[in-house]
């Protein structure tokens, strides 16, 4: 197992008025699983996702990634472990609209202090995969939806992280886009050492997961049934 | 470290509008604090001229003076008993005061006189035009040529007029290295003529002035005079009494002192608002980075050295234009006191450092607050 998640529980807010995001949840993903978390809006998967990437410190449980319980490193070892090992593509993208795409994609080797020349040099190779080599000096706002969101996966393999998280990739493109960049991400960047995990609600992407949770209130509903 | 320091100023350079803004603010604040505090150094510097002027090593003065301007009038002895110290080489009158001087054409101006000792001359201005010897003429005087020279209606050579009633002939011209702050020209003569003519006080001697056989004398020559009842400075020691009695007992020092504040206080205010404005626009990329795994203190690095940057480009370019205006102010009016020093550029540094570290702090107490999880809202 890549990862484990075991009893994971969240809730904001104090008592009476607390809102459980996530209440008692465990699963496990292997490597070469694309797992896909779907569920209704408000059921907890943003949560979820901040939770077992290091972000979202949970109330109850533990996230073990690697054999390592997450949530019991100090605070640089967790920034550290975000870093190596996960990568991300937000649903909003999150690009400095100020740096040129490839600056974009060098980031994380830049904090993992690459020197630039290379991380601009391993930037550049990443972009010829997601098939941007000519966009290379744009600001990403002068890029399309579906071009942004390729920059964003750019960005998110760089480092060639053994974990790669995804939220919502669908959410601001077109179907057929959207298609073509999941099934993208599935043929070009998942191997035996990885694993992939997809929040969505769009169900047009489904035929690409490995398997799917399905979230309601907070709770895994079924339990995670392997497609195909 | 460097990789993330050059990821800082892309982000920081990214922002045009803001950047310039930022240095602008600084560049601003720079300037009006170099203006003035060296318009301050430059008043103080002026208000000691007498004593660079004259440029004796040890003065022997009344114990309450605190500048060449304001002497009070010791008794003859006490130069007899100063020439008897051990240590001392020689000794000499100087007479420092004012007088009233009669145009020719009947208009009346305030001057600065100087009497110097007539047997050697201490303390002597450097001649332009006239010779030393003329100066124990009848009724001789010499004008120094600054910027108040005009006020005595540019006199020449055998121009005459009259001082507290007697007659004045000017015998020669001369320079001298510091201009005078008080706006009023300076008339040098002999001591001899000087207490004859000009005070109406018992006692006339305004300082001696004194050689000390070396440096190491000056010890025993203060210790003797303080036990005869009077002061005696070196000319650094008499030039810092002069400063701290314009800095602190006069308005002068306190005004300027307030607006070097100011300048001081719009200036971080410039700069911190803009520098959290810019934070707070950047907020997300920040949350971002720190999602993807900055660790907090790089990105503390990070707003440090933004702040760094542009506080070090407001400082030169407020230098720059702080002096050549400076330039600009000594080219155009003659007697514009104004210098920069080594201290009031190490003030602005220092003053600059504040504003940038105050900046930086608020911004990163912003950042380090920010939530990573913003960047899976949308
Ligand atoms: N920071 C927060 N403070 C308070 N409540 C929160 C916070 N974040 C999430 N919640 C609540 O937790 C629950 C789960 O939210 P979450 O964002 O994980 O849902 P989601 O499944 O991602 O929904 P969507 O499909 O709309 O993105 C919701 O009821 C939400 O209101
Ligand atoms: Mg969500």
């Amino acid at each position: 197992m890549i990862l484990t998640v075991d009893r994971v529980t969240k809730w904001f807010g104090e008592e009476p008025s607390r809102t459980y995001a996530l209440r008692d949840v465990s699963f496990a993903v292997d490597h070469e699983e694309m797992l896909y978390i779907v569920g209704p809006s408000g059921s907890g998967k943003t949560t979820l996702l901040s939770v077992i990437s290091g972000i979202l410190r949970p109330n109850d449980g533990t996230v073990t990634v690697e054999g390592k319980d997450i949530w019991n490193l100090s605070v640089d070892a967790l920034a550290d472990f975000r870093l190596h090992t996960l990568g991300f593509v937000f649903q909003d993208y999150h690009l400095f609209p100020r740096l040129t795409t490839i600056e974009n994609v060098a980031v994380p080797l830049v904090l993992r202090h690459v020197r630039w020349r290379e991380a601009l040099r391993k930037a550049r190779e990443v972009l010829e995969v997601v098939g941007l080599p000519e966009k290379a000096d744009l600001p990403p706002p002068r890029l399309s939806g579906g071009e942004q969101q390729r920059v964003a996966i750019a960005r998110a393999i760089v480092a060639e992280p053994d974990v790669l998280v995804l939220d919502e990739p669908t959410a601001s493109l077109d179907g057929d886009t959207g298609k073509r960049i999941v099934g993208f991400v599935k043929d070009r960047i998942l191997n035996a050492h990885r694993a992939i995990i997809v929040v969505t609600h769009d169900d047009r992407i489904y035929e690409y997961a490995s398997r799917i949770i399905h979230m309601e209130d907070g709770r895994i509903v079924a339990p995670a049934e392997a497609v195909a | 470290m460097s990789g993330v320091l050059s990821l800082a100023l892309k982000l920081l350079l990214g922002d045009r509008g803001k950047f310039y803004t930022l240095v602008i603010g600084i560049t601003f604040a720079v300037f009006l604090m170099m203006l003035m505090t060296s318009m301050f150094f430059g008043i103080i510097q002026h208000s000691a001229a007498n004593i660079i002027n004259i440029g004796a090593e040890v003065w022997v003065m009344d114990p309450n003076v605190q500048t060449p301007q304001n002497s009070i009038p010791m008794p003859n002895y006490v130069l007899d008993v100063v020439r008897s110290i051990p240590g001392v080489d020689y000794a000499v009158p100087l007479y420092l005061g004012g007088g009233l001087v009669r145009l020719e054409n009947g208009n009346y101006q305030g001057a600065t006189v100087v009497g110097l000792d007539d047997a050697t001359l201490f303390g002597r201005p450097t001649l332009a035009e006239g010779r030393l010897s003329d100066i124990y003429r009848n009724n001789a005087f010499f004008v120094v040529r600054d910027a108040n020279y005009a006020k005595l209606g540019s006199p020449r050579l055998g121009t005459t007029f009259e001082i507290n009633d007697h007659r004045g002939v000017i015998a020669g011209i001369a320079s001298v290295a510091v201009g005078s702050l008080f706006g009023l020209p300076t008339l040098y003569t002999t001591y001899e003529r000087a207490t004859q003519d000009l005070p109406s006080t018992r006692y006339v001697m305004s300082f001696i002035l004194v050689q000390p056989k070396s440096p190491a004398a000056v010890a025993g020559i203060q210790r003797a005079v303080q036990a005869l009842g009077y002061r005696a400075l070196t000319a650094a020691q008499f030039t810092t009494r002069n400063d701290r009695f314009y800095e602190f007992q006069t308005a002068m020092g306190m005004n300027i002192l307030i607006m070097t504040l100011i300048s001081f206080v719009v200036g971080l205010s410039i700069a911190g608002e803009t520098f959290y404005m810019f934070v707070l626009d950047n907020l997300e990329r920040f949350g971002a980075l720190k999602a993807i795994g900055a660790r907090s203190s790089e990105l503390v690095a990070m707003i440090f050295y933004q702040s760094l940057v542009v506080s070090f480009l407001g400082f030169g370019f407020g230098v720059l234009l702080a002096s050549g205006l400076i330039a600009f102010g000594k080219w155009r009016i003659p007697n514009y006191a104004a210098v920069i020093t080594y201290q009031n550029l190490a003030m602005a540094l220092v003053m600059v450092l504040i504003i940038s570290v105050v900046s930086a702090y608020i911004g990163i107490r912003r950042i380090l607050r920010i939530d990573p999880f913003v960047v899976f809202r949308s």
